[in-house]
C-alpha cells in the first residue's frame, strides 16, 4: 500500500539528507519525494509517498518525528481526503506522420505541447499521479526519449492544514 | 571583541562542564588555547575513541552530559565508534570536532572529513557551523536536545576560521525555541489507568526494567513500585542494577546470556510491563511469542521505540520517572501468591556455576567474590565478550551502578569508561572488567591513568582468547578457531608494570581473591590479571 506523508521541516542545509538518509538507514522504500519552500521561508515542506504495510508507515512517521528538525508529520493517506498532484515532462519520437495522433493524446489528457522540433515532441502534463501514469502509458507505444517527473506533492482538503 | 573558540568555552562554562575529554589536532587548536586559560579540566586521551568513552562513563555517573573533543578528519572519524556506542544506549554526549577553514568545505584538503554526515545515523541532532554567530544558540540548543527526552549524543563540527572569528559580544541564550523538539514528559493518566488495571487483573504478571529507568533517574520509582505492587522483576544488561540485587522478587538478568529462570518467567507471564526497555534482539530473543501469551504494557519517553520490536497492547509514552512514580501511587499488591511462589522456586533452585579453581581463577566465582569485596557505592565497568557476561550474571549491584556497552557491544569500553565514571565520582571505587581481548583495545589508555592519578582498579580475565567468539565457533563452526587466539599477548604484569603502576597475576581463585582485597585497599591505580581456562562458557 502507498501512503502519501506531508512533513514540515526547518528550512536549513542538511534537513533533506537527514530525511532522506533515515529511509535508506531503516530500510524503507520511498516512490517518490518532493521538497519546496512553504509560505513562511524558515519552513519546507517535504511530501514523501512510501511503500509498505501498517507497520512501516508507523515507524517512518515516529522515526521522522524524532529528527530535530522535523516540524510535523501527517499522514494523508490515513485521512483520507486530500488532493494530490504531479507534473511530467515526457519527450516522445514523433516524425511528421504521426504528430496529430500525440496531439489528439495531448488534447485527451490535457498535455501541453511544450516543444516540437521533426523528430521529436515534448509534452507537459500536471494532474493526479494516476492520470500522469495514464498519460505515461499513452505515450510508451510512440517510444518515450526521455521523461521526468517532480514526484507526488499533495494538499490536504478543505480548511485543514498540516499544523492542524 | 570575543573570538568564537572563546565563545565556546564561554557556552561550555554556562552549561557547567568541569571536564572534557580530548585529543587536539590543528583546526582546532583556537579552541584548546581558550580551554587552557579557563578552568575547566582537559583530559587527553591516547586515542579519540576513549574520549567519547570517557565522556560517556562521566556522563552515565554524574548524570549531566559528557563532553569530547576531536580534531577535524582522522581525530573526528575515530570518534565515531564512541559516538555510536553512546547512542545505542542513549547516553547524553557532546561532541566537539574542529573543521577545516569553512571556505575549503568540500575540497578534500588536509584532514577534512564530512564528519556530521558520517555520524548522522549515530546522533540525536548534529550541527555544522557555518557562522560565530550561531555559536552561543547552537551549544544550547546541544545541550538541551543531548540531556532531555531520551539522551543521546549531539556533534558539533565547527570550522577552523567559525573559531577564530571574533563578535563584539557574548550572550548565552536564556530558552531554546526548537519547533520540532518537544519531548513529551507527562504520561498520558489514562493510559496508567489502564496499565494499573491491566496489572491489578494479572495472574502472572513480570516488570521488566531497562536501561531507561536508568536514564530517567527512576530508580528510587521503580524500587517502590516494584515494594507497593509485589511483582517480580527481570533487568535487561542496561537496566541491570536498578533493583538490589539481593530484593527477594528481583530475578536477574534476561536474555541470551542471561539468567534461564528469568527468560522463563518472561514466557510464562500474562502481563508484561516494560519500563524503558526497547525489547533489543539479545534481551528478547523471540517477542513474538511473548506477545502472543502476554498483555504488553510499554513505558518509553521515545513513542518510536513503542511498538518497534514488540506489538503493545498498552503504551505509555512519557517521563518514566513521573508515569512509575505515579503508578507507585495507584497500584495494589498483586492477588498472585501461586505465581510468587512459583517464581521463587524457580529463583532458588537455580544454581550459579563456576566452582573455585586452583589451577586457574574461574572467572564466575571470582566475580562473585570481588563483588562481595567492593564498597556499597562502587561502579564495576564491564568490556565486552564473555567477560561482559560473567560480570553481569556474577555482579552484585547494591547502591552503585554497572555500566557496560550494551546496544553496541563495544570492546575496549570498560577502561576509558571506569576513567569517565572515576573523575565524575572520586570518592567512589571504580573497576573495570576486561578481557584480554579487550584490554588490547583500549590499553593505550593505561598512559592517561597513569598521567591523571586515576585511581581505577582493572582487572582482566587472560584466557589468550576471543572467549565469545570462539564460544560461538565451538558451538556453531565444528571448532574452527579462526582468528580468535590470542597467541601475541604480552606478559600484561610487566607491560603495565612500564608505565609505573602496580600488577600482579592468579592463577587460583584464592589468590586472584587475595590480589583483589590489596588491589581495592591500594590507593592507586592497578591492574589485576586473572588466569582463565580458555574453555571456561559464557554462563
Amino acid at each position: 500500500m502507498k501512503y502519501t506523508l506531508s512533513i514540515l521541516v526547518e528550512n536549513q542545509p542538511g534537513v533533506l539528507s537527514k530525511v532522506s538518509g533515515l529511509f535508506s538507514r531503516r530500510g524503507f522504500n520511498i516512490d517518490s519525494l518532493a521538497v519546496g519552500e512553504t509560505e513562511n521561508p524558515d519552513v519546507s515542506r517535504i511530501t514523501i509517498v512510501v511503500d509498505g504495510d501498517e507497520y512501516i508507515v508507523e515507524q517512518v512517521e515516529k522515526q521522522l518525528n524524532k529528527l530535530v528538525n522535523v516540524i510535523k508529520v501527517k499522514n494523508l493517506t490515513e485521512l483520507g481526503n486530500f488532493l494530490s498532484a504531479e507534473l511530467a515532462m515526457i519527450k516522445v519520437n514523433c516524425p511528421q506522420k504521426q504528430r496529430p495522433e500525440i496531439m489528439s493524446i495531448a488534447q485527451l489528457t490535457g498535455a501541453k505541447v511544450v516543444n516540437v522540433s521533426p523528430t521529436a515532441i515534448t509534452l507537459e502534463l500536471a494532474d493526479t499521479p494516476e492520470n500522469v501514469q495514464t498519460f505515461t502509458d499513452l505515450l510508451h507505444p510512440y517510444g518515450i526519449k526521455e521523461s521526468v517527473y517532480t514526484g507526488t506533492i499533495a494538499l490536504e482538503k478543505g480548511a485543514g492544514t498540516v499544523q492542524k | 571583541m570575543i573570538s568564537g573558540a572563546e565563545i565556546m568555552v564561554r557556552c561550555l562554562q554556562e552549561e557547567g562542564v568541569t571536564i572534557t575529554f580530548g585529543y587536539p589536532g590543528a583546526v582546532i587548536c583556537p579552541f584548546y588555547d581558550y580551554l587552557f586559560q579557563s578552568d575547566i579540566k582537559h583530559v587527553l586521551v591516547r586515542s579519540e575513541q576513549n574520549a567519547a568513552h570517557a565522556a560517556s562513563g562521566f556522563a552515565r555517573t554524574s548524570g549531566k552530559a559528557g563532553v569530547c573533543i576531536a580534531t577535524s578528519g582522522p581525530g573526528a572519524t575515530n570518534l565515531i565508534t564512541g559516538i555510536a556506542t553512546a547512542y545505542m544506549d542513549s547516553i547524553p554526549l557532546i561532541a566537539i570536532t574542529g573543521q577545516v577553514n569553512s571556505e575549503l568545505l568540500g575540497r578534500d584538503v588536509f584532514q577534512e572529513a564530512d564528519i556530521t554526515g558520517a555520524c548522522e545515523p549515530f546522533t540525536k541532532h548534529s550541527y555544522l557551523v557555518k557562522h560565530t554567530e550561531d555559536l552561543p544558540r547552537v551549544f544550547k540548543e546541544a545541550f538541551h536536545i543531548a540531556t532531555t527526552g531520551r539522551p543521546g549524543p549531539v556533534l558539533i563540527d565547527v570550522p577552523v576560521d567559525v573559531q577564530n572569528r571574533t563578535l563584539d559580544t557574548f550572550a548565552y541564550p536564556e530558552k531554546v525555541e526548537i519547533p520540532g523538539y518537544k519531548p513529551k514528559v507527562q504520561g498520558h493518566a489514562m493510559q496508567i489507568k489502564k496499565a494499573i488495571e491491566a496489572i491489578a487483573a494479572a495472574k502472572r504478571p513480570v516488570i521488566c526494567c531497562g536501561g531507561g529507568v536508568v536514564l530517567a533517574g527512576a530508580r528510587e520509582e521503580m524500587v517502590a513500585f516494584a515494594r507497593n505492587s509485589a511483582i517480580p522483576v527481570v533487568s535487561t544488561m542496561m537496566g541491570f542494577g536498578v533493583i538490589p540485587q539481593d530484593s527477594e522478587l528481583y530475578l536477574g538478568m534476561i536474555g541470551s546470556h542471561g539468567k534461564s529462570f528469568a527468560n522463563r518467567v518472561m514466557h510464562e507471564a500474562d502481563v508484561i510491563l516494560l519500563c524503558g526497555a526497547r525489547v533489543g534482539d539479545r534481551a528478547v530473543t523471540a517477542p513474538s511469542v511473548l506477545q502472543a501469551n502476554a498483555k504488553i504494557i510499554h513505558i518509553d519517553i521515545d513513542p518510536a521505540e513503542i511498538g518497534k520490536n514488540m506489538m503493545v497492547d498498552i503504551p505509555l509514552v512519557g517521563d518514566i520517572k513521573l508515569a512509575l512514580g505515579e503508578m507507585a501511587k495507584q497500584v495494589s499488591p498483586c492477588q498472585c501468591d501461586d505465581w510468587v511462589q512459583t517464581v521463587r522456586q524457580y529463583k532458588k533452585d537455580y544454581v550459579l556455576r563456576g566452582e573455585p579453581r586452583t589451577d586457574f581463577v574461574e572467572p564466575r566465582q571470582f566475580v562473585r567474590d570481588l563483588s562481595a569485596m567492593m564498597e556499597e557505592e562502587a561502579i564495576l565497568t564491564a568490556d565486552v565478550g564473555q567477560n561482559q557476561i560473567w560480570a553481569a550474571n556474577n555482579f552484585n549491584v547494591k547502591e552503585g551502578r554497572f555500566l557496560t556497552s550494551g546496544g553496541m557491544g563495544t570492546m575496549g569500553y570498560a577502561i576509558p569508561a571506569a576513567m569517565g565514571a572515576k573523575l565524575a565520582k572520586p570518592h567512589r571505587q571504580v573497576v573495570a572488567i576486561c578481557g584480554d581481548g579487550s584490554f588490547q583495545m583500549a590499553m593505550c589508555e593505561l598512559a592517561t591513568v597513569c598521567q591523571n592519578q586515576v585511581n581505577i582498579k582493572m582487572i582482566i580475565m587472560r584466557n589468550r582468547r576471543l572467549g565469545m567468539v570462539r564460544e560461538v565457533q565451538s558451538n556453531q563452526f565444528g571448532s574452527r578457531y579462526i582468528a580468535t587466539i590470542l597467541d601475541g599477548d604480552p606478559d600484561f604484569v610487566r607491560l603495565v608494570e612500564a608505565y609505573g603502576i602496580q600488577a600482579a597475576f592468579a592463577t587460583s581463585n584464592e589468590q586472584a581473591k587475595a590480589f583483589a582485597k590489596e588491589m581495592l585497599q591500594s590507593d592507586k591505580p592497578y591492574v589485576l590479571v586473572c588466569d582463565v581456562d580458555p574453555d571456561t562458557p559464557s554462563i
